[in-house]
């Protein structure tokens, strides 16, 4: 299955391990994600406005990218476009929803785009967990896995972006249960967290604001790890930014704060199916690597 | 207290934040849900819910409230009101009402060069700049 893919800005940045690993996972799965031409920034933040048609432009000129790929024979009738990034993703769906049930709208933005091809409405926005549940199937991938994650407890923190608002949200936005389906195909053990939707503080991590997102850190961490969980798995670079890298502000609010790995989806799945390299955990700042040889579930094979 | 006598016609903000947000806010009955679901709300100075009675009243005093800007637009108090308000819009309404005559809540040149260099993603970036600034 060929597939195209948005990868968004901080996939080539912050979250290359992010990428790294779904690139590989998915290829294990049978699926090539292709990478969009020419892919711009979503804008990272859906315009909430009635009246505003502008920012919903950058969006739409990605979808127009797919229409391309198809007219140029890249792909063969695949109008399903895979996002990663929880925030891309929510972007990307919310203005394709707008812009084809809005005729005016569409009009505008095409019109707007005047050395781009029309957008047609054709382009379905999907979520690589969806393409996971939908396509390839739990089953599936459990058949696929070759290091099963025996005796790892993890939690899934699906934030906001994933979920809502419900016409965009790609599972019951109250009781989510897409990645800990997927942690258990992967044979890790999923762990309830009652603030796995709770938002992380977003973008107040820019500027003065940033204890906000060390606070709503501490609480969702610490409610993972009431339940026994020794990680928390993620889809949102922005997510896994405030509740990795923010761990070092958490601690000095919080004494006596133990810092917990904050994983990829794709990374858990990199290494359940045999590609540790892949899996790429020199990229996180918490450190999973102990816990994972803890575990027994890298460092096995010695090269030396 | 006066403005709660305020005619529907005679209250501009309430007028504006329905125009740009799409919203219906009259439609609030105060049930109070989006502020128990709020994870912002500890740190607001008006709740979500004090936001909504205030827009319906015309009180103006929330224009210069900080909550406004502490909303993160997460979307749970869309989710479950039962009103069926897009709570989320009518915050952003409120912000754009600021940003719309240019005035920013974040100076850019005030940001200092550490916290820049402090490797954060481009998305917490992009987004802080669409949220707080026109």
């Amino acid at each position: 299955m060929k597939l195209p893919y948005y990868p968004g800005c901080t996939l080539k940045k912050n979250a290359k391990n992010f990428e790294k690993a779904a690139i590989v996972a998915a290829k294990h799965l049978g699926i090539e994600l292709v990478e969009l031409p020419r892919w711009n920034c979503c804008g990272a933040v859906s315009s909430l406005t009635s009246d505003d048609v502008m920012h919903h432009v950058a969006a739409i000129r990605n979808l127009v990218r797919v229409q391309q790929m198809n007219d140029d024979g890249i792909l063969d009738n695949e109008y399903r476009l895979v996002v990663l990034c929880a925030m891309c993703f929510n972007v990307l769906k919310r203005s394709n929803i707008l812009a084809t049930s809005n005729a005016n709208m569409l009009n505008t933005i095409n019109s707007f785009m005047d050395t781009e091809p029309d957008y047609e409405g054709t382009v379905e926005v999907k979520h690589f967990l969806e393409i996971l549940r939908d396509d390839v199937g739990f089953d599936a991938i459990k058949s696929k896995v070759i290091n099963p994650l025996k005796g790892l407890k993890v939690s899934a923190y699906y934030g906001c972006t994933l979920l809502r608002p419900r016409e965009v949200g790609i599972d019951d936005p109250e009781a989510p249960t897409i990645m800990e389906r997927l942690i258990e195909s992967l044979g890790a053990e999923p762990v309830d967290n009652p603030y796995k939707s709770l938002c992380c503080g977003s973008y107040h991590t820019v500027g003065s604001n940033k204890e906000v997102v060390a606070r709503r850190a501490y609480r969702i961490i610490e409610g993972a790890r009431r339940n026994g969980a020794e990680a928390i798995i993620t889809s949102c670079p922005l997510c896994a930014f405030n509740l990795d890298n923010r761990q070092a502000l958490t601690e000095k609010l919080y004494p006596g704060f133990k810092r917990m790995p904050i994983l990829y989806f794709t990374q858990l799945m990199a290494l359940a199916f045999g590609y540790e390299s892949e899996a790429s955990f020199d990229g996180n700042f918490v450190d999973p690597i102990p816990l994972l040889e803890e575990k027994g579930l890298i460092g096995m094979k010695v090269q030396k | 207290m006066s403005y709660y006598h305020i005619e529907k016609e005679e209250n501009e903000l309430l007028a504006r934040v329905e125009e740009i947000s799409g919203e219906i806010v009259t439609l609030c009955e105060q049930c109070g849900i989006c502020t128990t679901s709020c994870p912002m709300a500890e740190e607001m100075d008006f709740t979500p819910a004090a936001i909504m009675h205030a827009v319906k009243i015309g009180d103006r005093a929330v224009l210069d409230s900080k909550a406004i800007w502490i909303c993160a637009s997460c979307f749970t108090c869309t989710v479950r009101c039962p009103r069926g308000i897009d709570l989320a819009k009518v915050t952003e309404a409120l912000r754009q009402i600021h940003l719309r005559k240019n005035k920013d809540y974040i100076n850019l040149e005030e940001v200092k060069e550490e916290e820049l260099e402090e490797d954060l993603p481009p998305i917490a970036v992009v987004s802080a700049l669409r949220k707080f600034t026109g």
